[in-house]
Order: structure tokens, then C-alpha cells, then sequence
């Protein structure tokens, strides 16, 4: 769904993000527009990640703004308008829990403290795993599923919050095909519904149907930003791409006790 | 069986059922950000807390409340900087934590056996007033542990996820920093603070061998926790006739045989899970029909089936034979 005049859902003006002090991204004006399906592509290291982070408040800009539904980050506070699906291979963590606990867990943006789950919650949150198509899998354990599967739970996780618009940081990576047309069907339908999508990709595969806009990055900046473009298109010199693919290995693991210093993990 | 009925063994039979049910709460959270050891630490620098009650004269239970959570948002400082070095930070805290403890205690003129109470845990000698103690903060700790299941779950769960969501994840994670040094501290009496960090993982270990999903790990793990506490207070005392036996190590080590009983049923339960795994649902290469079969696969054939596509595969002696018609084809 392209509306050329729809208001500004992101708006990026003169962004900079600098990590340990190194200027990272710099320059950055980008506008995304309410419906729009943008797809932010890109060569490893291009600073693709970085941007999308930039724009969820996880990163702080060095220089410029960042507005959000027309109000800066710095005082949002709308977040139940927001899904965000982290760049992940794995929706596990160190103890058990089961798919719907964490779909339940997108319903937060939309929970007061300390009260139970109500009708609307429970409605949402089978309304996310049936649009990923795992509506049946909603008790098993998560690490039971396979990396695709466990992609789909953290998007019905962002879905489950009814978000208006939706950042996707490398869906894609290290997904089978069939898990990559079960995710792009999610989005359509998504999208369909008014939603705005941002996806961060460095391969698009069965979602390029959907993208209205592709941005390309290029070392921190951004090089092209216009019509869709064909992956052989993103992989051209211009954007310092030699053919390279992604080939993320998912993490599995079960639930033995495994020797670990109080640091392991978390990042 | 008189023995329990004694005021000293009713009030440590509290303790000891109301501390069984906070360690593990808090130590679900810890495993499930594979903290599993931050207890121990906490632990270690709860008795520079110890010795500095014993020094100034003030409880030590409270000194060591105090220093534990100072020692907590530490670690939990060090954890959110996720320095490379950031293991090393910590043993220095730890060890820092200990010996000052027992430098303290030196100085403060008392002896060893009075640091050990709290490093081994002398739940026999508590008070009325230490069992109240135990007793809020202890239903302070599972409130809020039960009571923010879904915040700290989804912070632990996806840290970048929760602050994208809105919640204020630097809160939460303090939040269960302090829990942990508060339990740390109401377990020290039962447990000792060096055997604590046992109470708070060692029932979360055993109930994640059973269990698929956060929150019947939290429940199953707090009913594990307090069947040990109580168990093995009540072995201790039954012993106590015959042998000196201190209820701390006799505590964690029955939690132990629990999660010695219990992981065969979890390593059972996930090789089964594995083994049905469905295959990748591409079609075969080709027809290909399996060599002379005399066997028929079925739902009770002993062959385990696994879902591949629209129908089932029995995995049979290597190979994977799927039902066509009369025969058996190789997928």
C-alpha cells in the first residue's frame, strides 16, 4: 500500500550515531510514511541495524532527530503503537517458556501494572500465533521449534501489541523458505491493515512483493532510496557488495544446566 | 518426632518453608538470564555485611541486607556495561566481599564459629523477631516476583524487546538485583550464604527438566524449593540424636538428589522431543520404493513417526519410510 501523502510515521533529520566514540552513521534524512512497507538493505556492517535501532530509541543519536508519529523520541511515550522484532536467531533464554507466555509478553505495551490478562489481550495474542500460523504450537516450549518457527513467535510477539508500526530487524536471516512465506504472508496481512513496516534485510526473498520503498545503505550512509530494487540491483559495486549471504546458525538450546560465568549472555 | 515440636524447631520450620518459597522465585529470573551464579556473589559480599553488624553492633541480618544490595546494582552495574573483562570485576567484588568479612569479624573481636552461623547457615538459633523477619521480607520478594511475573519475565526474556515496549527495563533489572540480595540475606540463616545461591537454582534446574513453559517452572521450582527446605531441616533434626548434622548442607544437598532423580526424565523427555522433530517438508527426490517390507508401520508399530509435510515418516532402521498405497516408499 503506497500513499505518496500520507503524514510522516518516521522522521529522521540529519541523524548521527557514533558508537565508542566512532562516527557509525552520519547524515541521515529519512522519512517513512503511514502504510509505507520499507525495506532498509544493505551490506554487512552498512549500518542497517544501527539506523533501525536509532529510530527505536535503542541507540542514541550523536546529532540530529529522531520524531516518531510527529513527536520527538526523547518524549515519546505512545509505545503501544510500536512492534519490534529484534535481530535474533533464537527466541530462547535460560528457562523454559512456552510459545503463548511469550506472545503474551507483546500484549505489555497495552497492560496496566499488576493486572491480569483480559478479553481483548487473550483475543490478540491468538490473533498474532494464527497469523504466523502457529495457533496449534501455542503450549509446546519455544526451544521445541525450529529457527523459522521461532522467528514467526518473536513477529507474532510484535503483532500480539496491534502495533501501528512495525520494525523488523532481519526477519529473514537463516530462515527456511517455507518460514520465509509464512513470515511474508504475516506481513501482507499486516500491512493491509493500515500498518507501516520498516525490515531491515540483506536479502528480501518472498517479501519483495511487499516492499513499496527500498532504502540502501552504504557505510553508514545512505546511498539510494527510491523503488524497489532486484537483489542482484542491491548486491551491484555501487554498494560495496560482493555476492555474500547470510548464513546465521540458530542457537539451540535445551534446559540441562550449563557451566556459565555470571556474565554469559545477555549481550 | 518430639523434636519438632520444640518453639525453636517450629520457628526454624517457618524460616525455613517461607525462605524454600523466595530463593527460588528470585532464581527463576537469575537462571532464566543465566545469572545462575549472581546469588553466589551476592552471597560473598553479604558477609563484609555480616562482620560489619558483628564490628558495630547492629543486626547483622539488617548490615547485611544493606551491603548485599549495594553489592547487587554493582553486579548488576558491571552486567549492563557487558565489559569484556566483566567476569574479572566480579571475582574481584566476590573475593573482596569474603575477605573483608572475615578481616572484619577479626577485628571486631569475634571468633570464626560466630562468622560461620551465617556462612552455613544456623537456623536452630533463630529468634521470634528473625523468623518475622524472614517472614515479610520473604513475602515481600514472591509478591513482587509473582506480581511482575509478566514485566520481569518479558525484560529477562528480551531486553531490547521490553525497552522498545516501553518498560523501563533499567528498573526491573535493579529491581531483581535487590530481590536476590534481599533473599540472599533472608536465606542466610537457613542456608548460609554460601549454600544459598543453591536454594535459589539448584529447584529451578530440576523443575526445567519437566516443565515447557516460565511460569510452571516458577511455581513447580518454588513447591521444589520449599519440599527441600522443609525436608532437609526435618532429615537434620531426625538425625540430630546420632549424628551432628547442620540443616544447610543437608537442605541443599536433598535439592540436589531431587534434580539427580529428575534430569534421566528430562534427558528422556528431550531426546523423545528431537526425535519427532518434523522433517524439512520438501518431497522426496524421487518414487522409490522400499526393498521386500514385512513389517507395517502404524501408530503402536514402536517406529518412531515424525511429521513430514501433509503425511508421517516412520523412521525405520536408518532409513524414512512413508505409506504409498500398498508399499513403502524411502523419504
Amino acid at each position: 500500500m503506497l500513499t505518496g501523502h500520507a503524514p510522516e510515521v518516521v522522521a529522521v533529520r540529519g541523524g548521527a550515531v557514533a558508537l565508542g566514540g566512532r562516527p557509525v552513521l552520519r547524515g541521515i534524512n529519512l522519512a517513512v510514511h503511514e502504510g509505507e512497507f520499507v525495506a532498509l538493505m544493505g551490506a554487512n556492517g552498512s549500518g542497517k541495524s544501527t539506523l533501525v535501532r536509532a529510530m527505536t530509541g535503542l541507540r542514541p543519536l550523536a546529532a540530529g532527530s529522531v520524531e516518531l508519529f510527529g513527536t520527538d523520541l526523547a518524549s515519546y511515550r505512545d509505545w503501544q503503537r510500536i512492534g519490534f522484532v529484534p535481530q535474533r536467531s533464537s527466541a530462547a533464554s535460560g528457562v523454559p517458556a512456552s510459545v503463548w507466555e511469550v506472545v503474551a509478553s507483546g500484549r505489555l505495551t497495552r497492560r496496566r501494572l499488576l493486572r491480569p490478562l483480559g478479553r481483548a489481550d487473550r483475543v490478540a495474542i491468538k490473533a498474532a500465533l494464527d497469523v504466523v500460523g502457529l495457533g496449534d504450537r501455542l503450549r509446546d516450549g519455544v526451544t521445541a521449534l525450529s529457527g523459522g518457527q521461532q522467528q514467526r513467535v518473536l513477529i507474532a510477539r510484535a503483532l500480539a501489541g496491534e502495533p501501528d508500526l512495525l520494525f523488523l530487524d532481519e526477519p529473514t536471516a537463516g530462515v527456511d523458505l517455507p518460514n520465509q512465506e509464512a513470515l511474508a504472508g504475516a506481513l501482507r496481512i499486516l500491512n493491509e491493515g493500515g500498518a507501516t513496516v520498516v525490515l531491515v534485510a540483506h536479502e528480501l526473498g518472498p517479501l519483495a512483493r511487499l516492499v513499496d520503498r527500498a532504502v540502501v545503505m552504504r557505510d553508514g550512509r545512505i546511498a539510494y532510496n527510491g523503488a524497489p530494487l532486484g537483489d542482484d540491483t542491491v548486491h551491484h559495486p555501487l554498494f560495496l557488495e560482493s555476492h555474500s549471504h547470510h548464513h546465521a546458525e540458530p542457537v539451540r538450546r535445551d534446559h540441562a544446566p550449563h557451566v556459565a560465568a555470571p556474565l554469559d549472555g545477555s549481550r | 518426632m518430639s523434636i519438632l515440636t520444640y518453639d525453636f524447631m517450629i520457628r526454624a520450620l517457618v524460616a525455613a518453608v517461607f525462605t524454600g518459597l523466595a530463593a527460588p522465585a528470585v532464581g527463576t529470573y537469575l537462571v532464566q538470564r543465566r545469572l545462575a551464579l549472581m546469588g553466589d556473589g551476592i552471597g560473598h559480599v553479604a558477609v563484609t555485611g555480616v562482620a560489619l553488624g558483628l564490628l558495630t553492633g547492629a543486626s547483622p541480618t539488617w548490615t547485611a541486607v544493606g551491603v548485599a544490595i549495594v553489592g547487587a546494582i554493582l553486579i548488576e552495574v558491571i552486567r549492563e556495561q557487558g565489559r569484556a573483562n566483566g567476569d574479572v570485576a566480579l571475582a574481584l567484588l566476590f573475593y573482596g566481599g569474603i575477605a573483608g568479612g572475615v578481616l572484619i569479624t577479626g577485628l571486631a573481636g569475634q571468633s570464626a564459629a560466630r562468622l560461620q552461623e551465617f556462612l552455613f547457615g544456623s537456623i536452630t538459633t533463630t529468634s521470634v523477631s528473625d523468623v518475622w523477619v524472614t517472614i515479610v521480607l520473604a513475602l515481600v520478594v514472591v509478591t513482587l516476583c509473582v506480581g511482575l511475573l509478566p514485566q520481569l519475565f518479558a525484560v529477562a526474556q528480551d531486553e531490547e524487546f521490553a525497552q522498545v515496549a516501553g518498560l523501563r527495563v533499567r528498573f526491573y533489572n535493579v529491581l531483581v538485583a535487590v530481590l536476590a540480595a534481599v533473599t540472599v540475606t533472608v536465606a542466610m540463616r537457613t542456608v548460609g550464604l554460601l549454600l544459598v545461591s543453591a536454594l535459589m537454582v539448584v529447584p529451578v534446574a530440576t523443575a526445567q527438566q519437566v516443565t515447557r513453559s516460565f511460569r510452571t517452572t516458577l511455581g513447580l521450582a518454588m513447591l521444589l524449593g520449599t519440599g527441600a527446605s522443609l525436608g532437609g531441616l526435618v532429615l537434620s533434626a531426625l538425625a540430630s540424636s546420632r549424628y551432628s548434622v547442620a540443616p544447610g548442607p543437608s537442605i541443599v544437598l536433598l535439592a540436589l538428589l531431587g534434580f539427580a532423580l529428575t534430569w534421566p526424565i528430562g534427558a528422556a523427555l528431550r531426546r523423545r522431543q528431537r526425535l519427532a522433530e518434523p522433517f524439512v517438508p520438501e518431497p522426496p527426490l524421487g518414487h522409490e520404493i522400499t526393498d521386500e517390507h514385512p513389517h507395517a508401520h502404524g501408530p503402536d508399530c514402536g517406529h518412531v513417526a515424525v511429521t513430514h509435510g501433509d503425511h508421517v515418516d516412520y523412521v525405520h532402521g536408518g532409513h524414512r519410510h512413508a505409506i504409498h498405497g500398498e508399499h513403502y516408499d524411502e523419504h
